[in-house]
């Protein structure tokens, strides 16, 4: 604890400095009215900078195994939190570092996109170290205002402004939902703090709950079923996935996906764990409908970035169903999920990101990678590692996650979901194996469209993110502990 | 000794492994050399241990063991093993010697080298066998060579039509084997030779009940195995697979389906004598089908014209006579007529193989004629071959089909004499088929081409060589093994062989009547005078007759229909029920339903959920509230 007037500010020192960062990229951007793109870049490499300094900061000043509350229980920072923030802020970094380039080439490089990534992960920070439905409130509220002016960004573009009103919209009403929710929670409890309800809760006689507790565990659940786009909340996910740029795309699929998932996981195992009984079937539906959806609907599709979106709701059911076993192993297997979905799903984008058609254009389409094995063999064969990974074929990384994932849900007797979750993910794996397929065994086109994969801009940066995740994907069942014992700790948070 | 054997039997094996490695000129020199040294051991363990009456039981490792079940590898050596051992390296060594020859130019000769030497380790494992399992291991071993090699040539249509037929004919066979091993575990609890065959007498009146029926088990299972034996040997029913496997290179033919694999059935009824002593009905039945098969091959091999098929019938008869003996209890006699058929017959196939060779690849007898002073030493040898196939005095099929015919004569057995006549009359048109074939191959005028003719060419010594040694064998092998093997008083056999006391017949067949000994050579005497009557001295004969008898004719030229007649009965059906269950069954019915229509279904519902991404943003708030509601609608319900 701080003293009497000042809370102790280490705890919010990376989203201190990350908010810092991101207010000098403004003014001086403001200031300098350059367009000159080396002026752009380095813009980009100053968030960057902050990006890795906060990682450096909350790495610097963590407690280990204790439970730093702060801002008068306002905000916390335990071992689960502080693998959220790692993975935020790692994740941010990396998308950053794959866009850079991307985002030069299509003319979208200013420093208002390096100011709002820089708050819209300021946001999630928040988010996952909150400890209130206030703080959880304003964490929530930065991520989503700056995600929705990031999908705006290319605003000469219909389909990007319709994609970000789509999103401004649905995501107000969700919005709403959430502080429905929170103020029956307050009405109920007379309380926003976690621990406080989750006592109050607690105290409440089984069987014997008030309406009004119930209504608000509803309505708090389907504001975030939305955010990880769980069905049926999930109807944004493949407009805004196609209608935004393709990095702007990464990063809506990569961090805040993580950041809603934690929260999440937070909510139902700590204020609301005592209503187990009665969550765990509402989040088992959400999880099935999401798994069969995102198996089945995303067939279908030639749209990349649509296919990803549809995959990235299949993905979030089969975490869901880890949530649904509720155990030490499910949330486990939910964290390892996490991590490894990060890793394939910023490496696969790397892929995508790198690989551009004449012009400005970059890849648009499942036919734009045909027979490019040949032409680009590396990244290809990155693109089809990540694709075996998320489709789930052993050895690779997204093996594991799943089988973690079923081995909980299993353990937790839930047989019947498993085995539709086992189901879907084979259904799934058509299209996954699809793209694999276009790469490998189709013939390039003869006149290539203006978006076909023909040139591949891979900085360093770029290569060296890519060949991380490929690495960590191809590597996990060698070398899991790492993941593994960061992962422990934080689950021991909830049963500890 | 122990180390000896265990190195007959592996040192083929490597040959194979290291042939498959290694290019055509050391494969041929690991190979041939490897045989080599087979050979000269196998011969040392038939002195030291077959000579000194001894048995060598060499276990080796334990392959099943499941509770009170127990199969251990290993090698029983006894006379019998031993002979069957010496005889194969030998040939095998001979072969694959004439191989270097005669596969000269040829595209993959490693393979062919490799092939040759692994049949020679599977037959090494199947005649060394301690217990049935093991045996069947050799059985499906030198089946799979077989097929192998008789698809060698793969890119022709008619090999790998014949390698398929000898495999699926053989498969019939094998179910017999298996079904026998089984029976025999059900009734023994054991498959182990030596155990069952302790066992046997205790066992001797159980039978089996099958619907009401009883079954003597003995005779079941005899039975069983000797429709393994008839596959495997070419009995008829199950002979149709041999004229076609002819396909194969000659020197596989000499090997495989003349010297050693087709007597493999002819090893398995000798190996389980004491179970047979005990199955009299098994042993008619036995004899029965070798009598008929003799008669019946002879008959087709007067009237074929590709000089390998013609051997090949010959083989079919020459087995036939094997089982007749073997059958009537002379087992003996049986195993003495496969060693120096094992000679004569792998002498007149390489011999065929010489000629085809100098015919630049003929094998119609028609086309042939009139080269004998082209090709001397073949001629020469292909005499040699052919009197000791027709049993001319002092050859050695002399000894061993007289023996066999005398046995026929002397059993107590009722179908001995019914044996007996077909033996003689098998015996007229043994003689007959090989001269015909001399004299059409050899003499007369010549009646290939002129570009033919030109060409033609004694084969080189690396080919004639074998072939000298096997003619020496075919002189030999009957006199010099006559004493030991059927002599009235050896003692070779040992523990190897057994007969019932009241069922010898082997000493009682060396004081038959005199026109009984005498009837055999005047028999072959008659054969060979027909021949040369026919094909010398009334050359219009032939086809007179031809005319004359022609639906007789006809029908032996189809191979008594054999082919025909399965074909019609169970190709045929088979391959439209085969069709019915693929268009139908599988494509229709499983896969329809099944992996295409699943998949259909699947993207048929990808569709429609499609059709709910509308794209208006109203319609995407409405979703989210029927959720909610659901949500809270699922909580009253619930």
């Amino acid at each position: 604890m701080g003293g009497a007037y000042l809370p102790d500010l280490t705890l919010v020192l990376p989203e201190g400095i990350l908010v810092v960062t991101a207010f000098l990229i403004l003014m001086t951007g403001v200031f300098r009215k350059s367009t000159n793109p080396q002026v752009q870049q380095r813009f980009g490499h100053v968030a960057l900078s902050g990006l890795i300094v906060a990682l450096g900061a909350l790495i610097f000043y963590h407690h280990p195994a204790e439970r730093w509350i702060s801002f008068e229980g306002q905000l916390l920072q335990d071992d689960f939190v502080y693998l959220g923030k790692i993975l935020i802020l790692s994740g941010s970094a990396a998308v950053v570092g794959i866009s850079l380039a991307s985002m030069l080439k299509e003319h979208l490089l200013s420093f208002e996109y390096c100011a709002l990534i820089l708050l819209a992960t300021v946001g999630m920070l928040l988010m996952v170290g909150a400890n209130d439905f206030l703080s959880l409130f304003m964490g929530l509220e930065i991520q989503s205002l700056s995600l929705y002016v990031l999908v705006a960004l290319k605003r000469d573009q219909t389909i990007a402004s319709e994609a970000a009103l789509k999103y401004f919209v649905l995501g107000a009403l969700a919005t709403c939902f959430y502080l429905y929710g929170a103020s029956l929670m307050y009405g109920f409890s007379g309380s926003t703090n976690f621990e406080a309800i989750a006592t109050i809760i607690r105290m409440e006689s089984a069987g014997n709950f008030p309406l009004s507790l119930f209504m608000s565990l509803i309505f708090i659940m389907a504001s975030f079923s939305f955010k990880i786009s769980a069905v049926p909340f999930h109807m944004w996910t493949p407009d805004v996935y196609q209608g935004s740029p393709t990095p702007i795309t990464a990063f809506i699929a990569a961090t805040p996906k993580i950041a809603a998932m934690l929260v999440f996981l937070r909510l139902m195992l700590e204020p609301f764990m005592t209503l187990y009984d009665e969550w765990q079937s509402l989040v088992a539906f959400l999880s099935l409908f999401s798994m069969v959806l995102g198996a089945f609907a995303a067939l279908r599709q030639t749209d990349l970035k649509r296919l990803l979106a549809y995959s990235a709701i299949g993905q979030m059911g089969y975490m869901l169903l880890g949530v649904v076993a509720g155990t030490d192993e499910g949330i486990q297997a939910v964290l390892i999920y996490l991590t490894l979905y990060l890793v394939m799903i910023i490496g696969t984008f790397a892929c995508l990101l790198c690989l551009r058609g004449k012009g400005s254009y970059g890849v648009q389409n499942i036919e734009d990678l045909a027979g490019i094995s040949t032409l680009h063999p590396k990244v290809s064969f990155a693109l089809a590692i990540f694709m075996f990974s998320l489709a789930g074929i052993p050895p690779l990384g997204g093996f594991f996650a799943k089988l973690y994932i079923f081995k909980a849900a299993l353990s937790a007797g839930f047989f019947g979901l498993a085995i539709a979750g086992a189901l879907a993910s084979v259904v799934a794996a058509y299209y996954y194996l699809k793209i694999v397929k276009v790469m490998y065994f189709d013939d390039a086109p003869k006149v290539p469209s203006a978006s076909y994969g023909q040139i591949v801009v891979l900085p360093l940066k770029m290569a060296l993110i890519l060949n991380a995740c490929a690495l960590v994907t191809l590597l996990f069942f060698v070398f899991p502990n790492p993941i593994l014992e960061i992962v422990q700790r934080a689950a021991f948070t909830f049963s500890g | 000794m122990e180390t000896l054997a265990v190195l007959v039997v592996f040192l083929p094996l490597l040959g194979a492994i290291l042939s498959s490695v290694l290019d055509h000129r050391s494969s041929q020199a690991v190979t041939c050399g490897l045989m080599a040294l087979a050979a000269i051991f196998a011969s040392i363990l038939f002195v030291k241990v077959g000579l000194q009456e001894k048995t060598l039981l060499i276990p080796l490792f334990t392959w099943i063991h499941v509770e009170f079940f127990e199969v251990s590898w290993g090698l029983q050596v006894d006379s019998l093993s031993l002979v069957m051992m010496a005889v194969l390296t030998l040939i095998s060594f001979l072969v694959h010697v004439y191989s270097v020859g005669y596969m000269k130019g040829d595209r993959s000769i490693p393979r062919f080298m490799a092939y040759l030497s692994l049949f020679t380790f599977f037959m090494l494992t199947l005649v060394t066998a301690p217990n049935f399992l093991q045996m069947f291991f050799g059985w499906e071993g030198v089946g799979l060579c077989s097929y192998l090699l008789i698809g060698y040539w793969y890119d022709r249509e008619s090999a790998n039509a014949a390698a398929m037929k000898a495999f699926l004919v053989n498969r019939v066979g094998d179910i017999g084997f298996v079904l026998g091993v089984l029976t025999i575990f059900v009734l023994f609890g054991t498959v182990d030779f030596l155990s069952v065959f302790e066992l046997v007498e205790d066992y001797k009146d159980e039978t089996f009940t099958f619907f009401g029926g009883h079954y003597h088990a003995l005779t079941l299972a005899t039975l069983f195995f000797f429709v393994g034996a008839m596959g495997k040997s070419a009995q008829i029913g199950l002979h149709t697979w041999l004229p076609d496997a002819m396909e194969a290179p000659t020197p596989v033919s000499a090997l495989i389906h003349a010297a050693t694999m087709v007597t493999a059935g002819v090893f398995l009824v000798v190996r389980i004598s004491p179970l047979l002593e005990y199955a009299p009905l098994a042993r008619e039945f036995i004899t029965l089908i070798g009598a008929v098969t003799a008669l019946m091959a002879a008959t087709i091999a007067c009237v074929q014209n590709d000089i390998k098929r013609i051997i090949a019938y010959s083989t079919c008869s020459q087995l036939g006579y094997m089982f007749m003996a073997a059958g009537l209890s002379g087992y003996s006699a049986s195993m003495l007529h496969l060693t120096t058929h094992a000679f004569f017959k792998a002498l007149l196939f390489l011999s065929a193989g010489s000629v085809i060779h100098a015919m630049s690849d003929e094998y119609n007898i028609q086309k042939m004629g009139g080269i004998w002073k082209y090709v001397p030493l073949t001629y020469v040898l292909m005499w040699i071959g052919s009197l000791a196939l027709a049993g001319i005095p002092f050859f050695s099929g002399f000894y061993s089909k007289d023996m066999i015919l005398e046995v026929d004569w002397v059993s107590n057995l009722p179908v001995g004499k019914v044996a007996f006549v077909f033996g003689i009359s098998a015996a007229v048109l043994t003689a007959f088929y090989a001269w015909r074939l001399l004299l059409l191959t050899f003499q007369g005028a010549p009646r290939a081409d002129e570009a033919v003719m030109s060409h033609i060419h004694e084969s080189p010594l690396i080919m004639l060589i074998p072939l000298m040694v096997l003619g020496a064998g075919s002189l030999f092998s009957g006199y010099v093994l006559y004493d030991l093997f059927v002599g009235e008083s050896t003692s070779f056999w040992g523990t190897a062989l057994f007969v019932l006391p009241e069922n010898e017949v082997i000493g009682a067949a060396h004081h038959v009547e005199t026109w009984v000994k005498w009837s055999p050579i005047l028999a072959t005497l008659v054969g060979i005078g027909l021949a040369y009557y026919l094909y010398v001295f009334a050359k219009s004969w032939p086809e007179r007759l031809s005319i004359a008898f022609s639906t007789v004719y006809t029908f032996l030229l189809r191979k008594w229909c054999f082919d025909e007649i399965y074909d019609w009965i169970f190709v045929r059906p088979s391959l439209k029920l085969a069709k019915v269950l693929w268009k139908e069954g599988d494509q229709k019915m499983i896969d329809g339903l099944g992996p295409n229509g699943v998949a259909a279904l699947s993207v048929a519902g990808g569709r429609l959920l499609c059709r709910f991404q509308t794209g208006y943003v109203y319609h995407y708030a409405f979703a989210m509230i029927i959720g909610l509601v659901l949500m809270i609608g699922c909580y009253f319900w619930l």
